[in-house]
This record gives C-alpha cells, structure tokens and sequence, in this order.
C-alpha cells in the first residue's frame, strides 16, 4: 500500500538539511512501529521519496513524502505513533493512502509551491501600493533573473512560472509579506528568494532580511494551459 | 520552542548549522527554574565526533535521572563558528537550553585523547570561563575533567578544579550531594573543593604541589591541605550488571561519526598487551549479563530507530556468551533493515559464520592486529597473536570468499630492529601467499591486503611506561624500512602500505607523560592559533616547535629517557589498582621476550583483586 506523510517543519528545524531530514524519517519510521517496505537485495533501503528538497534556513507548513507499507496501518493510529516520537519542529499532519500507480508518486505530479515571504524593510518603510506594483510587476512583457547554480549562472525569463502573487495579510509598514504560488517539480522548479530579490529590484527597495515559508506543494490536474492546482494532500484518503 | 543562542545570519553562514542546534532525538528538556544543579558535560572536539562517544551518553542519563539535576552538553564550535564567536564576543552556550556556560554549575570535560588539549582552552575561553582554577570565582563553573587521560591529568593540571579518576558511574552521586549541601551551608568555592577531596576518586590538583630534581625529574608530589589524600584511589563498578545504560541515547541529526546503538558488552581487557593502556586501567575485566544485553539491545533500537548496532569492548572475542549474544541480535535485527556492525573478532569457524550472515563477503575484510610483524616483537609486547593462527585464519576466510585482510602494526616498540619492522612485510607476503595457492578458477580475482602501521606511543601505567621514543627522523624511517620491504615482496601489488604522520606521535608522547610543567607549553601553542590538533590538516607542528622553545619545554626529556626503576612519576599519586611493582615486573618480562597469561588462564597478581569484581572472581 502506499502512503503519503504530510508534515511541517518550524522553527529550528530549518537548520537540518534535506539529506538529514531523510535520515530522520528513516529513524522515525522504527521507532514508532510504521510498517515500511523495503528495497530487496543485501543492503535494503526503506521504499521513501520525498517530492521536493526543502532548503535550509526555509520552514514549511506543506513538506511531503510517499511510503509503501507492508500491511495497513489506521492513518490516527500512525498520525499518533509518528507524533509521539519525533522533535519540537517536526509535525505530522496527514498520513494517507494514495494510488499505487508510479506516476501518481509526489515526486512525478509535483506542479506548484506555495509560500509565503516576509521581507523586513532596511532603513526606509514598505509605506507604498503594494498590490499595484505586484500588478505592474507582474505585467512585464519578461521578467528576467540570473539563476545561480553550483556548475553555471544563466539569466533566465521566470515570467511563466510565477502562477500567482499577492500582499500578505501580515503586511504592516516594517515587514512586507508575500504570498506567491511558483512552478515546482522535476519540470520547471522557481525558488521564492529569485522572485522575492527581482520584485525588490523592481521596486528598488532594500530588505535587512527574508524569512521563507512554504505552506503547500501541488499537483496540477487541469492541463498545462488550464492549470488546476490541487494540494498533493488532498489526492488520497484516511486509512480507517 | 527555545531561542537559539546564534542568530540566523551567523547559523547560515556556518557549515552544519546543525551542530550548534541541539533539539535532537532523547535530548532532556527541564525547566531550569525547578532545577538546583546545571551541569554541561563537553566533549572537546567537533560536535559529530563527540555526538559518537557514548561515555557522554552513559554520564548525561545518569546526570539526568535525578530531578535537581539538569545536564547538558556543548562541544568545540568549528574553526568557522570559532572565529565568529571571538569576533562577536558570544559566549560559549550548551546545546539544550543554549544558555551560556558560564553560569552552569558544572562543566564536566571529558579527555579522551592528548591532541584536544588546545581544545580545552579554546572552551574555556569562548565560555568566557577563566583558564586557571585559581583564577575562578564564586560564579564561576566547577571545571571537572574525566576520562581516560586523566590517568595523567598533570599536563591540564592547573585549568581544572577536580579530576574524577575512574569510572563515572561511581561517585558522581556523592560530588553532587557534596555540591548541594555545600550550596546549602553556604560554602566558598574553596571550602567545596575542600571538601571535595574527601571523596573518593576525587583529585583536586590545587591542593597539590610538586617539587622536582635538578635534573627535571620529579622530586616531590605531595598535598599541601592536611586532609586531602595522597594517593587517589580509581573508581571502579565490581559488578557492571548494577551499572545503568543510556537506553535512550540521543540521535543526532547530522551524521555522526557513530550514527549507530552501540552496546558497551565487556570493560577491561583479559589480555595484558604491555603497551596497552586501556588493557590495564580498566582492570579487572567485566562483562555485563547477556540477557540483560538483549533487552537493551532491543530498547536501544527501538528508542533511536537506528539501522545499525554495533558491541563495545575492548577485545569482544573474549566475552564468555558472545555467541549467544550476536545470534540473538542476528534474529532481532531480521527482516528490519537493521545492520550489525562486527567487532574485530578472532577468526574461526563460528565468526566466520556470522560474518557470512551478516556481511557482504565482497565489501568487507578480515581484520587482525598482529601489532607486530615478528613473533619475537610480538612476545615482547605480549600479544598472544601466533603467525599460525593468522595464517589459517585467513586461510578459512579465503576458502569462505573473502578476499580483503587488513592488518594493524605498531612501530616504535621497545627492542624493535629492522628485522622485525621487514617482517610485517613477510606476514603480508604469506598471506597473499595462502590466496594465490587457491586454484585459480575458484579464486575471486586478486586478493587486498592493507598493512597499516601507527607509531608506538608510552602510556603511564603501562609495562612500557619505562620506554623511551624516538625522534621524528627515525619514525618515518622505520616506514621507509617497511615500505620498503613491501616493495621487495612477490605480491607486493596486492599488499597496501599506509603509515601515520610522526610529528602528531612524538607530542603525544610528550603530553601523555607530562607533568605540570607542561602546562605552559600548551597555552603558548593554543595562543600561536593551535586548535584541533587531532585533524592532521590543522596540526601545525612548526608552531607547537616555536612554543616549545619559547616555554623552555624540552621534548627529549619528556620522550627520549630510558626511565629508571626509582623515577617517580607525575602520574604515581593515582592508584589503578594495578602495582606499579607489576608493571615493572612486565617491563622485565618484555625484556626477557617472556609472555605473560592472560587473567582467565592465570592470575599474574597485578592488584586488581582489590576491587572485588570481575574476572579476578570467575572461578
């Protein structure tokens, strides 16, 4: 059977990297009794993808991984186990069957992310019609970013991965919050400092610093020009 | 959920910023408030080595199973961290509340090898705690060091307020109790150490003076407070049945050099090797039931999750239900995923069994530690390893499918000649010998054989502590001479050679049988900017040079001499058990290329009777 694990990660748990996060998971997967299946061959590894690294420094409200499990497990029941033994930061939110096919797997329908940006102002105050400069922001014929990665730095047009961006309800004239939706997955992955530095830069305002929160991931089961985002949550069902 | 003690900035800019977190798996949390006694246990290295070492594990369960007490551990920031922390001024913190050390009750060190001794100072001084015990005032930390270096502490003798010499499951009791009441009644930091001295085990080296002879040696060593002791007994569990067991050891996010349950099976050590210090200061032998073994076994895991167990001891083929043991874990671990990671066993048929079961044939190797390449050297240091019995040891395993041995050698050792440094390279000749006599169809292509070599080091009470060392120089040539040898063999592409650096040996040496004296050599290398002396890509010899010259420090009368039978050592104050008349007594022995029994063949005398336990009662 297989399973998706919803959870959060807050406060100093953005400090643990992907990769530990794993590692975690694993440990946790035994100590609170989840029925996992594993890998055959002489060194066998828990069947566990996550769909998408989450980077340090960044919490999220929305992170996920599928599991297979060997016999069913009642979703409280786990929800109870994992819960029980895990660390202040690290909350188990949902823990639901979903379709067994491969290409239904978190990892493959991964479409969006969303996530809210909390940039504190520098010297002067964020006092300014947010909302129409996001609109003119957003009505830039392109919107071009230099991409940054640990082999080559390109500029590239991010126009058509931001899906969505508004003024948080948090927004006060010290901090301006961000609420955007950006393409995610093995296609076309944004990350939200890129967007987050090119609006400023658009404005041209300083920030003293950013705080990222992911607060959901999505699957699109519309097509690829009528996007229709659901969260990856909501494609299972509680095991009873 | 607590506010950490580094900013998000200084926490970004850092590798690994999970070091300096805590919030892991099994850390205790107490409300400071309701607690009477704050104590940091610290390990003076980088937080993944000292995250492995479970001697911290086994103090912090024991410190946090009493209600008034609340441990917590720190250890070295990294050489990132550390210059930030100077330049910024941030007080050294402690991973569960990351508060500040200073203003703990207790900062518990523990001293687990010679080369952290810049680290010591480093914790102190980014702890804001001041360096020497004399200088320390009503508020600040009691500096308690542990561990096996204490069995010479004279070298750190002056940073800390009281050594515990032995095992810590003994007295910490009793010097908490002490605390409180002298909390209660009001005492002065001075009164308390006063009357920590009244404690067994209990070493407060202010109240101490040495005193030395002309020629350097020392003369004197005596208290100078009328009711501390002259001699501090260890502390010793008789029966480690009694002794609690961390089965809820904390699991560290980032991986740990030992990211697996580790299950302490045995203490002591039945064989008597002369160089070994291990093998006499955790005299007499103990091992702890099997039944009890299993259930913690299956806590351990089940409390961590871990997908690894391994057995800690000092020689795990000596322990009585080893096989019950590791067939147990074999059936407990099936079917979870869950590895057993091997001790180095004596190869025969029942080891080779379990290693088919649980190892990759393939991947994994044959360990041995012969320790010396000739069957005389190998008297003289006592090692009852026999050419004969590593020769058809390894001739089973490659009849079983294996195809990689690793051998462990020393040299350096008391009496060693050239011939006996060539003959490591003959034992590896014999070996690959042994494999290329198999037929060549039932063969797995070649066969790997890693010699490696470290430099042999004198530790106080061991037979060899008589021993003089050598120079640098000599060293790397007596790997030449093994290198060599190497080369000149028939199989030499399947042998591999890999030796240790000789600068790090020769300060070790130095450090291990230091005395107070040396003190002043390790503040002026920590002030040069030495620090984590132990990683080779930071041990900066030229400047531990500089500050031996500057300090008057003279390596050779520290490594050099040939001590006599009459030498008082810095280190004699402390009473392992074992006689200093039986360590002499072995030194001869070793002279004389004469072996001695091992503890369950014959009792040889050694002292270790008085503490009623253990190996010495078998029978």
């Amino acid at each position: 059977m297989k399973v998706r694990v919803k959870f959060k990660k807050e406060g100093s748990m953005r400090f643990i990297g992907h990769l530990d996060v794993m590692r975690f998971f694993q440990k946790m997967m035994r100590r609170a009794d989840i029925p996992i299946a594993f890998s055959s061959g002489f060194s066998p590894h828990m069947i566990m993808s996550f769909a998408s690294p989450l980077g340090i420094g960044l919490t999220s409200a929305g992170e996920y991984f599928d599991i297979e499990i060997t016999e069913p497990i009642p979703s409280q029941k786990a929800l109870q186990q994992m819960n029980d033994t895990t660390v202040d930061g690290i909350a188990i939110v949902s823990f639901i069957e979903i379709s067994p096919e491969k290409k239904w797997t978190g990892m493959s329908i991964l479409a969006g992310a969303s996530y809210r940006v909390t940039i504190l102002a520098k010297e002067d105050t964020w006092e300014m019609d947010i909302s129409s400069m996001l609109a003119a922001f957003l009505a830039q014929p392109e919107i071009v970013v230099l991409k940054k990665t640990k082999r080559s730095e390109e500029m590239v047009n991010i126009k058509s991965s931001i899906y969505e961006i508004k003024q948080g309800m948090d927004s006060n004239s010290s901090q301006l919050v961000l609420d955007m939706t950006l393409s995610a997955g093995s296609r076309e992955n944004l990350k939200p400092h890129l967007v987050a530095e090119a609006f400023l830069t658009f404005i041209d305002k300083k920030a003293s610093n950013f705080f990222y929160h992911r607060t959901e991931m999505y699957a699109n089961v519309g097509s690829d020009d009528a996007k229709e985002l659901v969260s990856l949550e909501s494609l299972g069902r509680e095991i009873i | 959920m607590n506010q950490l003690a580094l900013s998000d900035e200084i926490l970004m800019g850092v590798e690994k910023p999970a070091r300096y977190i805590g919030n892991e798996i099994n850390a205790v949390k107490k409300n400071a408030d309701e607690i009477a006694v704050r104590f940091c246990l610290c390990f003076p290295d980088v937080y993944e080595i000292g995250m492995s070492h479970m001697g911290i594990q086994i103090l912090y369960d024991i410190l946090n199973q009493r209600d008034d007490v609340w441990c917590e551990r720190a250890y070295s920031p990294w050489l990132d961290l550390d210059k930030v922390m100077r330049e910024k001024k941030i007080p050294l913190f402690a991973l569960e509340s990351q508060a500040p050390i200073r203003a703990f009750d207790f900062l518990g060190i523990t001293l687990q090898y010679e080369m952290c001794y810049t680290n010591i100072l480093q914790i102190l001084e980014l702890g804001q705690i001041p360096r020497y015990s004399l200088q320390r005032g009503e508020e600040d930390p009691i500096v308690i060091g542990g561990g096996p270096c204490v069995y010479n502490p004279e070298p750190l003798a002056e940073f800390f307020d009281i050594f515990y010499i032995g095992e810590g499951e003994v007295m910490l009791d009793a010097l908490l109790d002490a605390y409180r009441e002298s909390k209660t009644k009001g005492y002065c930091r001075r009164a308390f150490l006063e009357l920590a001295t009244t404690i067994p085990g209990l070493y407060v080296p202010m109240f101490y003076d040495a005193t030395y002879f002309e020629d350097g040696t020392l003369a004197d060593f005596k208290p100078n407070l009328s009711h501390a002791p002259k001699t501090i007994k260890k502390q010793v569990i008789p029966d480690l049945a009694t002794a609690p067991y961390p089965l809820n050891p904390i699991v560290p996010f980032i991986k740990a050099t030992q990211d697996r349950v580790v299950l302490e099976i045995q203490r002591g050590c039945i064989r008597g090797c002369r160089f070994c210090q291990a093998g006499m200061v955790y005299r007499p032998t103990r091992g702890r039931p099997v039944e009890q073994l299993k259930r913690f076994a299956r806590d351990m895991l089940k409390n961590t999750g871990h997908e690894e167990i391994s057995l800690s001891s000092l020689s795990s083929s000596d322990y009585p239900q080893l096989q019950a043991l590791i067939y147990d874990l074999i059936d407990a671990c099936k079917g979870k995923g869950i590895n057993i990671s091997l001790p180095s066993l004596r190869i025969d048929t029942f080891s080779l069994d379990v290693m088919s079961k649980v190892q990759d044939r393939r991947k994994s190797s044959l360990t041995f530690a012969p320790e010396a390449g000739s069957q005389r050297l190998r008297n003289v240091v006592n090692k009852g390893l026999t050419e004969e019995m590593i020769l058809s040891g390894v001739g089973q395993a490659f009849a079983g499918g294996w195809t990689k041995v690793k051998l462990y050698f020393m040299l350096g050792l008391p009496t060693e000649t050239d011939a006996d440094m060539e003959e490591i390279a003959h034992l590896a000749e014999k070996i690959a010998k042994c494999y290329y006599e198999i037929p060549k169809e039932e063969r797995i292509g070649k066969c790997q054989i890693t010699i490696s070599t470290s430099f042999f080091i004198p530790k106080p009470f061991t037979p060899f502590q008589w021993s003089p060392m050598f120079h640098n120089q000599e060293y790397i040539r007596r790997a030449q001479v093994v290198k060599n040898e190497v080369q000149a063999q028939l199989n030499r592409k399947s042998i591999k050679y890999n030796w240790h650096e000789a600068d790090l040996t020769v300060l070790e040496g130095l450090m291990a049988r230091g005395d107070r004296r040396v003190s002043k050599l390790i503040i002026a290398a920590y002030e040069k900017g030495c620090l984590f002396d132990s990683w080779s890509e930071y041990f900066q010899f030229d400047l531990w040079q500089e500050a031996m010259e500057e300090t008057n420090i003279d390596l050779d009368f520290y490594t050099m001499r040939t001590r006599e039978k009459e030498e008082r050592f810095p280190w004699d104050f402390i009473d392992i058990g074992v006689d200093k008349s039986y360590l002499w007594q072995e030194w001869q022995q070793a002279q004389d290329t004469l072996l001695t029994p091992n503890c369950r063949e014959q009792c040889s005398a050694c002292g270790a009777t008085c503490f009623g336990g253990g190996v010495c009662f078998e029978s």
